[in-house]
């Protein structure tokens, strides 16, 4: 990474890994139990809070000396939501199909606590430019989660990968179907979702310990 | 920064600055966007009832509609009638039925006023569609879709779509391997009376061969959605009833 300084470069590395916004902030969980069903939809979650907050940590950093503290909550939510139902408006008016895609995320991505969490504790107290690294480099270790989570629940649960059949055909019971494999339905529900990501808490903080709080 | 900014004064005065700001930015997205959205609804409405009649560009098991450039071409090439269907099941003509908004007409029903059922009837090889728009509650928001019948109200192409479900649950039941179970489906029974489909769990019937037990395949993992589906077409398509008996002793 030549273009960034050491410390702009792990604003990216870090949330990748030892401060997950998921597996160590714990935030955002709701949208990781939400649509983690299909790795298609984590994917497009990713890349949609990538925008996100990419942009809305700019833009509350270029803010941060005029919003009054007593309202920085109210303020974060604004700026978030109008960012989100603009681009949604333009998807629409110039992007249909993408929009048709996406027009089931807008809700979830104005409610994601993580755009709130590093609005409220990065992008209030730094400059634009490390602002916007952290809010890439935060939405990126959420999109990875959320890439794990949906590539269990997608495979376990209906079989398949983005959508493609990737285990052979459960109901002509050819492939892996054929040895009496099933798919496993409760996959496909919320709460397993929250047992995949639990289990990768776990593998993450038995390898450093010194994430383990006491 | 030397002012302020934790004084009340200033604190109302940002509210109110902000809320000016936001506002007029967002009332002038919404404005100027507006012929354009229209514009792509308008082609997306006409893209679903020619894909329930089998125009459309399908693969294997994806979901295309035909393109946009050629959309409203196919439409009046295809569409040989638009009907506004009353209760008796008598019908007028009407170029603009298919932008009638059915979410304001089912409000209008419910506060005690008529509603206007528009059906759109297709010619395709020698073949007649009769499609009508339908739409219900699926789990978080609406959900709608386009029923292509025959004139014994079997089924012969159904669209949905939805604003809201989930993602990987509900919102499945915009794929091809839902939508498609519909085909051939009935909705009436042997003696003429309206039945339904029912999105079914556990009807030992997953490749949905059985064309006669008035169900098809549920979704795992989107119940209510798919119980949406199940109501919406019972309650809508019930009222298109008396046009196809109409129409039934007019071919007859």
């Amino acid at each position: 990474m030549g273009l960034l300084s050491k410390k702009d470069a792990k604003l990216i590395t870090d949330p990748l890994a030892d401060n997950n916004p998921i597996t160590i902030q714990v935030l955002g969980i709701c949208s990781a139990l939400a649509i983690t069903a299909e790795l298609k939809a984590s994917l497009v979650m990713g890349i949609a809070v990538l925008f996100v907050l990419g942009i809305g940590n700019v833009v509350i950093s270029l803010m941060r000396n005029i919003i009054p503290s007593k309202i920085r909550i109210i303020v974060q939510l604004i700026v978030v939501a109008s960012l989100v139902i603009i681009v949604d408006q333009v998807l629409k008016a110039y992007a249909y199909e993408l929009s048709k895609t996406l027009s089931v995320f807008v809700g979830l991505i104005i409610t994601n606590c993580i755009i709130m969490g590093r609005f409220e504790a990065f992008a209030l107290g730094n400059g634009p430019w490390k602002a916007f690294l952290d809010g890439i480099g935060n939405a990126l270790g959420y999109a990875v989660i959320l890439l794990i989570v949906g590539f269990f629940r997608e495979l376990l649960g209906s079989g398949t990968l983005f959508g493609i059949p990737v285990l052979g055909d459960p109901i002509e019971k050819t492939g892996l179907y054929s040895t009496g494999y099933e798919n496993n339905g409760f996959m496909l529900m919320p709460p397993m979702a929250l047992i995949i990501v639990g289990l990768i808490i776990w593998v993450q903080r038995s390898r450093n310990t010194s994430l383990i709080e006491h | 920064m030397s002012t302020n900014t934790d004084t009340n004064k200033y604190t109302i005065l940002f509210a109110i600055g902000m809320v000016v700001i936001v506002g007029s930015l967002l009332a002038f997205t919404a404005s100027t966007l507006k012929p354009n959205i229209q514009e792509n609804e308008r082609m997306e409405t006409q893209q679903n009832i020619l894909y329930t009649m089998g125009i459309n560009e399908n693969g294997a098991t994806d979901i295309k509609f035909i393109g946009t450039d050629k959309v409203a071409g196919e439409f009046s090439k295809y569409i040989s009638k638009q009907l506004i269907i009353n209760k008796d099941g008598s019908s007028e003509e009407n170029s603009e039925a298919y932008l009638i908004d059915v979410k304001k007409e089912q409000a209008k029903a419910k506060n005690g006023g008529t509603r206007q059922l528009p059906l759109f009837v297709g010619q395709k090889d020698g073949q007649a569609f009769y499609i009508v728009p339908i739409r219900g509650k699926g789990l978080w928001d609406a959900i709608w879709g386009y029923v292509a019948l025959d004139e014994d109200m079997v089924v012969q192409g159904a669209f949905f779509d939805h604003a809201g479900e989930t993602p990987g649950l509900g919102a499945n039941i915009k794929q091809r391997y839902f939508m498609d179970d519909f085909v051939g489906e009935k909705l009436l029974t042997a003696s003429g009376d309206f039945k339904g489909i029912t999105v079914a769990k556990g009807n030992n019937d997953p490749k949905n061969l059985t064309k006669d037990d008035y169900e098809v395949d549920a979704l795992a993992g989107a119940t209510i959605t798919g119980d949406g589906v199940s109501a919406m077409i019972k309650s809508d398509l019930k009222l298109y009833l008396p046009y196809f008996k109409n129409l039934k002793t007019q071919l007859n």
